[in-house]
């Protein structure tokens, strides 16, 4: 079933930034986390991943972060397959991408500032280039004042903030958040997709996977559905703002 | 100073990485004993060449008297005669009491006066142009004399291929030494990646090559095996010196004689190891990245 998302109104559209071709995807124990999916994000677009728990949310993120590959399918990102790419020329894909994890992956032994710089030091910048965006950005999340602390230090609404910031700090052209909201308040959580909303605006490709179908609903963007490991419905619920 | 050194190095990896405390001994004792082995082969290197130097100068002529004459007459005339040779600075007979002396701690003092021994001319060779064994027999033939001219040359032989020997197996040491750094460094190279395991897969979802991630474990075991290769390197040095010192200008013992300017090679431990352990990360590092791809 091919869940393309493309605009329709859209008279040149720009080209795929995530195409999924019939892929399928399971592990040892649970061979069939995801089956026959096909999925197209277009460059600029603004997506919602829903389904319950365990539905293969997190597994599809991982298929589109290069974290796995699928055993059946093709998986094709910025228009490149991904099966034809060598293992040196995924960390390049990888900085085009920001990377929001359900379980934050910061690095503990890293200050908030460290780690919210680290995709500009992987990029081979210097911190003190780029030391007051990151400021900047920690500031607009909340974190103005935890900037030296160490993330074991951080409450769990903190250390998603900072996963976000760093998701984002490098712009990525290809927003990947997992439950990006999970951790927050309600008011923190609309600022932050407001944030999201703000970088797609400016070009960038989100696709939030969240449980949360009512925050979808209130941002207005485009709802994807994971049941069983396939995308059975795609709900137009707007447009991203 | 393990403490310190392990709170050092490239920050985005943990401090506390599987292993480090005891690589850094593992790496400072093998340093220590690669630094007493190369030292020793220095030193028996210079005494071999100092024996076979020293048996290289000398000759020793036995002489058979004639029947119409007596043993200390024919080596008197032998010393004579080699005495004008060119290349010889020194020839002199050996009186039976000088022969005595030298047998007496193997046979006793009973047996010496019985004893039949033999008529000997030691000679002294000029070190820069020294004579050689068949001009000196010639000589000793022009001159009537039945004599055998030995140069020491079977000795010095064994001397040299014995420095030879030591030296050889002074390398193998040092290759077997290497061999062992290497093969703990990839140990716990292997080990800390295992211990930040996650810490390296957020930095790869980040965007690090394997290269980069490869390259922080390069540079901390580098900078651990430099450190850890100084240290040894640098007991061994306090121990070879305070040799040197209590053994005075000769060295401890005339077999190993050691010389303060020996010390100078240890500066070269901690740079290999450090050689040694930037190789060993990684080649570890890629090679269990690229399995894991």
């Amino acid at each position: 079933m091919p869940n393309s998302t493309r605009r329709a109104a859209d008279p040149d559209p720009a080209p795929d930034t995530v195409r999924l071709r019939g892929v399928g995807f399971g592990y040892a124990d649970r061979p069939d986390v995801l089956r026959d999916i096909n999925l197209s994000l277009t460059q600029g677009s603004f997506h919602f991943l829903t389904g319950p728990s365990g539905a293969g949310k997190s597994s599809l993120l991982r298929l589109m972060t290069l974290a796995e590959r699928p055993q059946t399918g093709r998986i094709s990102l910025f228009g490149r397959e991904v099966a034809d790419l060598p293992r040196g020329g995924v960390p390049a894909f990888r900085r085009r991408m920001g990377v929001v994890f359900q379980d934050f992956r910061l690095l503990d032994h890293l200050t908030a500032f460290e780690n919210a710089a680290l995709p500009l030091i992987l990029a081979g910048g210097r911190t003190a280039d780029h030391a007051a965006d990151v400021a900047e950005m920690l500031r607009w999340v909340g974190l103005g004042q935890r900037m030296d602390a160490l993330p074991p230090a951080l409450s769990g609404g903190e250390k998603q903030r900072l996963a976000i910031a760093r998701a984002v700090i490098t712009r990525p052209r290809l927003i990947l958040a997992d439950e990006p909201t999970g951790s927050v308040d309600r008011a923190m959580g609309e600022k932050l997709m407001r944030l999201f909303q703000s970088l797609n605006r400016l070009g960038a490709t989100v696709l939030i996977a969240s449980h949360d179908e009512a925050l979808a609903e209130r941002v207005g963007a485009t709802v994807l559905r994971l049941e069983n490991g396939r995308l059975r419905q795609m709900e137009a619920a707007g447009e991203a703002a | 100073m393990i403490r310190a050194l392990l709170s050092r190095g490239p920050g985005l990896l943990s401090r506390e990485a599987g292993g480090e405390r005891w690589l850094i001994v593992v790496i400072a004792v093998l340093c220590f004993l690669a630094s007493i082995a190369a030292v020793g082969a220095l030193a028996a290197d210079r005494a071999a060449h100092g024996w076979a130097r020293q048996l290289r100068a000398e000759a020793t002529v036995q002489v058979r008297p004639r029947v119409d004459e007596t043993g200390p007459t024919a080596a008197a005339r032998a010393a004579e005669t080699l005495a004008g040779v060119a290349g010889v600075a020194e020839a002199e007979a050996m009186d039976r009491k000088a022969a005595e002396a030298l047998l007496r701690p193997w046979v006793g003092e009973a047996a010496l006066p019985d004893l039949p021994l033999p008529y000997l001319v030691t000679v002294r060779l000029d070190p820069k142009n020294p004579a050689s064994a068949p001009t000196l027999s010639r000589a000793l033939a022009e001159a009537g004399l039945d004599a055998t001219v030995d140069d020491h040359s079977l000795w010095r032989g064994e001397v040299e291929r014995s420095a030879g020997v030591i030296t050889a197996l002074a390398g193998a040491a040092f290759l077997l030494i290497a061999t062992a750094t290497a093969a703990a460094i990839a140990y716990a190279t292997r080990a800390g990646m295992a211990t930040q395991a996650s810490v390296i897969e957020t930095l790869s979802l980040n965007g690090a090559s394997d290269g980069y991630v490869a390259g922080l474990f390069q540079r901390r075991f580098g900078g651990l095996a430099a450190a850890a290769g100084a240290m040894g390197a640098g007991a061994a040095a306090l121990l070879l010196a305070l040799l040197r010192l209590i053994g005075g200008e000769g060295g401890l013992t005339s077999a190993l004689p050691l010389a303060f300017s020996d010390l100078l090679i240890l500066i070269a431990c901690p740079l290999l190891a450090f050689g040694v352990a930037l190789l060993a990360a990684r080649f570890t590092a890629l090679a269990k990245l690229g399995a894991h791809s």
